[in-house]
């Protein structure tokens, strides 16, 4: 059921190519992630559709073999 | 996800202002994020109905396809789809979701924080 925090920060990477993501295991158990993204991608977006990206992004693992990942995103600045 | 799934969740969120999809019931949930959520609500004071997704399947999973959101918890207000978890936290630490519901003309009633 636990996933990587690398293949995490991978999948949403390849998805948001720039992004800046920052994982942290909160329990040291590989289940329990809080993660924090911030994304160009974000601009003008609601949290729910920056919240839904992300989601896109790992395909369809939140809620399956990704129980437990409190998600946290941040529009990036221009660059 | 079947019509009479779709009617029943549907009829949910149109029967009352404030809904939250969550696992357990309000007095006694069963998941960390629900119990947040509805620890958030009790502290507004808001009041709403909680539906046990656990109680049913086809609404468990209904649910997620319905929203296209891959958890639960799920809030509700009048009808719109308002965040999971982390972002009903996220709102209501920023004072976004009292914001909210007042635009909403949703009663807040903020209780004291024991302790």
């Amino acid at each position: 059921m636990a996933m990587e925090a690398q293949e995490i920060e991978r999948l949403i990477k390849e998805a948001l190519p720039g992004a800046t993501v920052t994982i942290t295991d909160l329990r040291g158990d590989g289940d329990h992630y809080a993660c924090h993204v911030m994304a160009k991608e974000f601009r003008g977006k609601t949290r729910i559709q920056q919240h839904q990206i992300v989601y896109e992004a790992l395909g369809g693992r939140m809620g399956g073999e990704l129980h437990a990942l409190a998600l946290q995103t941040t529009p990036a600045d221009e660059d | 996800m079947d019509d009479q799934t779709k009617d029943q969740i549907s009829n949910e969120i149109a029967n009352q202002d404030v809904v939250l999809f969550m696992k357990g019931t309000p007095v006694f949930p069963q998941c960390g994020f629900s119990a947040a959520v509805v620890g958030v609500l009790s502290h507004l004071g808001v009041k709403f109905r909680g539906v046990n997704v656990l109680e049913d399947d086809a609404i468990r999973e209904g649910i997620k396809e319905f929203t296209n959101w891959p958890t639960i918890p799920q809030l509700y207000v009048k009808g719109e789809f308002i965040g999971g978890c982390d972002i009903i936290r996220e709102m209501y630490e920023t004072g976004e979701l009292i914001e909210l519901l007042n635009t909403r003309g949703i009663d807040v009633n903020p209780q004291p924080v024991n302790g």
